[in-house]
């Protein structure tokens, strides 16, 4: 039983004495700084936990009270609603963008370029106003019989929906293109050899293999669109933050509803968190798993109390 | 004259400022396995890459069965190809590459069956069909469900051959097919060209196995430097050399 353990250890030379094949059983460095500061770092978050449970300027129940109202769940709705739009029309925008970014043809990858660089370079709030407000400098959109008055389209939400999406595009584009970047040059060379076309190459070889380095990114990116979105609180597109805004407005509560938005932000981006660890690993799959798996058993085989005595015997 | 499989006149080819190819001539009959030998940058490789046009002719003419490779000449007027006239070329001439650059999110039937699916648009059935035979050519009807990652270099090597097969080429182009190989795994790589070979194939191979070239070629070219410097039988220049640069290459290789 015991034997696997200490057998995987360097081999002692033979004629080496009994002693040395003993397995180490050492007493390990204690960090006693850890621990003072440990409960230093306790200490000062249980007193400012109570002063904020004791405080008379903040009403508990206000907070539990308004965390599942229909208003604020509606809210909620638009906010995954948002998050999720606006990342799949990302997505799909942002590799469009990184294909054309580099492409062959100089027009092509001209304009990725100019759109990159555009919506990367201006806040994501300046854009959500630009779009809220399309009507000042387009009244009408469209030409003769299909034409409509600008407001009628462009709703809150709409503008909520394009300026993520269009803004999220530019930074997906450049996670995809470094996806792109990261598959092996002769991958393409071997599908062009075999006389596949361009687009051929980039579908069914070179996208498929960039996947592994192109999801890991956009988790990270689902998460910061998840709290990107309460910006439209400005256009009042109906998101979360801007039904407990209209909330706390109403009934002088605006740290409490800013608790109970802050309690559902953390749940959704833990939810999002979640996926993208099961994702991640599912693409990691027939590359790092092996040795991902061999980390956990290591770290099993650290905790496993039965280590150092069985060195003892 | 006109029944070369490749013609090649005085092509150059240069990378900015190095020119890598000086004026390569040379012709191969079908059916032979020509082999390219010589140091390392002394452009084979390269000449190799421009019969696919995966690299372009800077200067001369380089025909693959009667047809320029990547433009065409009307009157005395050169027009590059468009992608899929270059891409409809490519379908006839398979090549095997170094690295195996085989599809890695694909197993080894899929990597076999992609091309003549998606590029000849055959029917899937008679493509699998043919794939499996093909593996099984190349000894490894048992693989045909493992990903790249999982097979050897010389397993990776040999489905990327059956890869190039199913395209039914007239011209099988190799680019040091055992040089990324371990010693002990060369062997299986050169048998199954060696068969393919005997079946009637018109290969050009560059490559360091001085024994293959001697016991399979039908014409051997020392390259040095961009130029061609002695052509023959490979049983003649290997054992009779005449210039003193491939005798000094044969006496560090063989």
């Amino acid at each position: 039983m015991s034997s696997d353990l200490d057998g995987s250890g360097t081999g002692s030379p033979s004629g080496a004495g009994d002693r040395r094949r003993e397995p180490i059983a050492a007493v390990p460095v204690r960090h006693w700084g850890q621990w003072v500061s440990a409960a230093v770092v306790v200490l000062l978050v249980a007193a400012l936990g109570y002063s904020v449970a004791i405080n008379d300027n903040l009403q508990w129940s206000a907070v539990g009270d308004n965390l599942t109202e229909p208003t604020v769940l509606r809210g909620l709705w638009v906010t995954v609603q948002l998050t999720v739009l606006a990342m799949v029309a990302g997505i799909v925008l942002g590799v469009v963008v990184a294909v054309m970014r580099l492409s062959a043809n100089p027009v092509l990858s001209t304009v990725s370029w100019f759109y990159i660089w555009l919506f990367r370079g201006t806040p994501v709030l300046v854009q959500l106003l630009l779009w809220f407000n399309l009507a000042l400098f387009f009244p009408t959109l469209g030409a003769g019989p299909l034409s409509v008055d600008t407001n009628d389209l462009i709703k809150p939400f709409v503008a909520a929906l394009l300026a993520l999406a269009l803004n999220e595009a530019a930074y997906m584009a450049e996670v995809v293109r470094a996806g792109i970047l990261a598959v092996d040059e002769g991958q393409a060379e071997a599908a062009h050899a075999l006389g596949m076309s361009q687009g051929q190459t980039m579908r069914r070889i070179v996208l498929p293999q960039a996947m592994r380095v192109i999801i890991p990114p956009t988790g990270n990116e689902t998460i910061t669109m998840l709290k990107t979105t309460s910006l439209v609180l400005v256009v009042g597109a109906g998101d979360l933050l801007t039904r407990t805004s209209a909330i706390a407005a109403r009934e002088f509560t605006t740290i409490e509803m800013l608790l109970v938005a802050s309690v559902w932000y953390l749940v959704l981006t833990s939810v999002a968190s979640y996926g993208q660890y099961h994702l991640e690993r599912r693409f990691a799959r027939g590359t790092s798993a092996g040795s991902q798996a061999s980390v956990g058993r290591r770290i099993l085989a650290n905790l496993r109390p039965g280590r150092v005595e069985g060195g003892v015997r | 004259m006109t029944g070369a499989m490749v013609r090649s006149e005085d092509v150059h080819k240069s990378f900015g400022h190095v020119d890598v190819l000086k004026g390569i001539d040379l012709e191969v009959a079908p059916k032979d396995v020509f082999c390219l030998v010589g140091p390392s940058g002394s452009g084979k490789s390269t000449f190799l890459r421009c019969i696919n046009h995966l690299e372009k002719v800077d200067a001369g003419r380089l025909y693959v069965d009667g047809r320029l490779v990547g433009y065409r000449e009307v009157g005395d007027k050169l027009y590059e190809l468009r992608e899929k006239e270059v891409a409809a070329h490519r379908r006839d001439i398979g090549m095997v590459f170094q690295r195996f650059n085989l599809f890695g999110h694909m197993t080894a039937l899929e990597n076999v069956m992609e091309a003549p699916v998606r590029v000849r648009r055959e029917p899937k059935a008679v493509v699998r069909d043919r794939a499996v035979k093909l593996l099984d050519r190349v000894g490894l009807a048992a693989k045909s469900g493992s990903y790249p990652a999982q097979l050897s270099g010389g397993q990776q090597q040999r489905v990327a051959i059956a890869r190039a097969l199913a395209m039914e080429p007239k011209l099988m182009l190799f680019d040091e097919p055992t040089s990324a190989l371990d010693p002990e795994l060369v062997g299986e790589v050169l048998d199954v060209m060696r068969d393919l070979a005997a079946s009637g194939m018109t290969m050009i191979v560059v490559t360091h196995e001085m024994g293959f070239a001697r016991e399979v070629g039908d014409a051997l070219v020392f390259m040095d430097d961009g130029i061609v410097v002695e052509a023959g039988h490979p049983r003649d220049v290997l054992s009779n050399p005449q210039h003193a640069r491939t005798r000094s290459f044969l006496s560090k290789v063989l």
